[in-house]
């Protein structure tokens, strides 16, 4: 079915798609957990559909400055992948990695978003993983890069590449905790044959 | 001071001044603003995609910036205005992050930019001011009875165009 559109998306292939989101979101967690020698929670992940003008409000609003961690993703499947968190946790992980006290506030210099370009890098790449292993396919994300910016802008980008093929957007939410609670999103875009090998890969 | 409507993403709405019209966080969309200076009637679209056209599902004209800025233009002269009198500004385009020019979708806010601008000049409206490309997020504000286009971005001072 090369005509996948969101809206008709069947609730098994949903349902595939969620459960990829959990194992991701798992996989990140402890990936994160190891990369700051900290024990990190997660609550359960929720996979929405939204429609382009809902995506703002059900992130915080559209001018929350976030960090938007963007990769491209090659292979079997080509897209993208997105991972998002609000600034505030930005600065928060970014300090912890470092080993260094959050001023919680102010610009990012370059060795910061570098740390968090690495950040997203590892978090993007354990939710991919947990694609590849279920897909039993080959996915080779891009370097990242970064945008401290409002949501809504950040978030054109995979709306943009959602856009081009039907009127929704997947948003997976993951909230991480330990000292603090952050609030991670995940953006998974697979063009529409990407969708198709997913599905035939799975037997669907 | 009038309300200040809100513009979604692949949106558009009309307003007659006092009222104004927004859109928040403007990425590498456009909004386009539109405006009759002697009634005050006025509009404005938050585009995703240049050309619906090249789109199989092009069923949601606010999506496009040619059929979103016609749509506009339809809505702004049903609404009382003088097409003939009809200027425009617009802002946004910016590439957000640096490597999306690998993409399929090679530089969509240069190309939503330019088909605005294409689309503008078909229907013969003047573009009088333009905020437009950089890395940048906006948020926009517009008044149609001054026409003032009011930019706001993270980190820097608020632009009037």
């Amino acid at each position: 079915m090369a005509e996948l559109h969101l809206e008709e998306m069947s609730s098994q292939y949903f349902d595939v798609l969620k459960e990829i989101g959990n194992i991701g979101a798992g996989n990140a967690t402890t990936a994160l957990s190891q990369l700051l020698n900290e024990k990190v929670d997660m609550k359960v992940p929720q996979v929405k559909v939204l429609d382009f003008d809902e995506v703002g409000a059900s992130i915080g609003g559209e001018e929350l400055v976030m960090a938007g961690i963007y990769l491209m993703v090659e292979g079997d499947i080509t897209g993208s992948i997105m991972f998002l968190c609000e600034e505030r946790a930005a600065h928060s992980l970014v300090a912890r990695l470092m080993g260094m006290e959050d001023d919680g506030s102010g610009q990012f210099d370059e060795i910061q978003l570098s740390a968090l370009k690495e950040i997203g890098n590892i978090i993007t790449g354990a939710y991919l993983n947990a694609l590849s292993m279920l897909t039993n396919m080959k996915i080779y994300p891009s370097v990242p890069d970064v945008s401290i910016d409002m949501a809504g802008a950040i978030l054109s980008v995979p709306a943009i590449e959602f856009g081009a093929v039907g009127d929704k957007i997947l948003l997976i939410q993951t909230q991480f905790s330990d000292d603090v609670a952050i609030d991670g999103y995940f953006i998974l875009v697979p063009d529409l044959e990407s969708h198709d090998k997913i599905m035939r890969s799975l037997g669907m | 001071m009038g309300e200040i409507i809100k513009v979604g993403m692949a949106d558009l709405k009309i307003c007659v001044s006092p009222n104004a019209v927004t859109t928040l966080g403007l990425g590498s969309c456009v909004g386009i603003a539109i405006r009759d200076p002697k009634t005050g009637i006025g509009g404005l679209a938050h585009v995703m995609l240049p050309d619906s056209t090249q789109i199989k599902d092009n069923k949601n004209i606010p999506k496009f910036a040619d059929t979103g800025i016609e749509e506009l233009v339809k809505q702004i002269v049903a609404a009382g205005a003088s097409k003939t009198r009809l200027v425009a500004k617009i802002a946004g385009g910016a590439q957000m992050f640096a490597f999306q020019s690998n993409n399929a979708l090679v530089r969509v806010g240069e190309r939503n930019v330019a088909a605005s601008k294409k689309k503008l000049q078909e229907l013969h409206i003047p573009l009088l001011a333009e905020d437009t490309g950089e890395n940048y997020g906006r948020t926009v504000v517009f008044y149609p009875e001054s026409g003032d286009f009011i930019i706001r971005s993270v980190g820097k001072p608020e632009k009037v165009i």
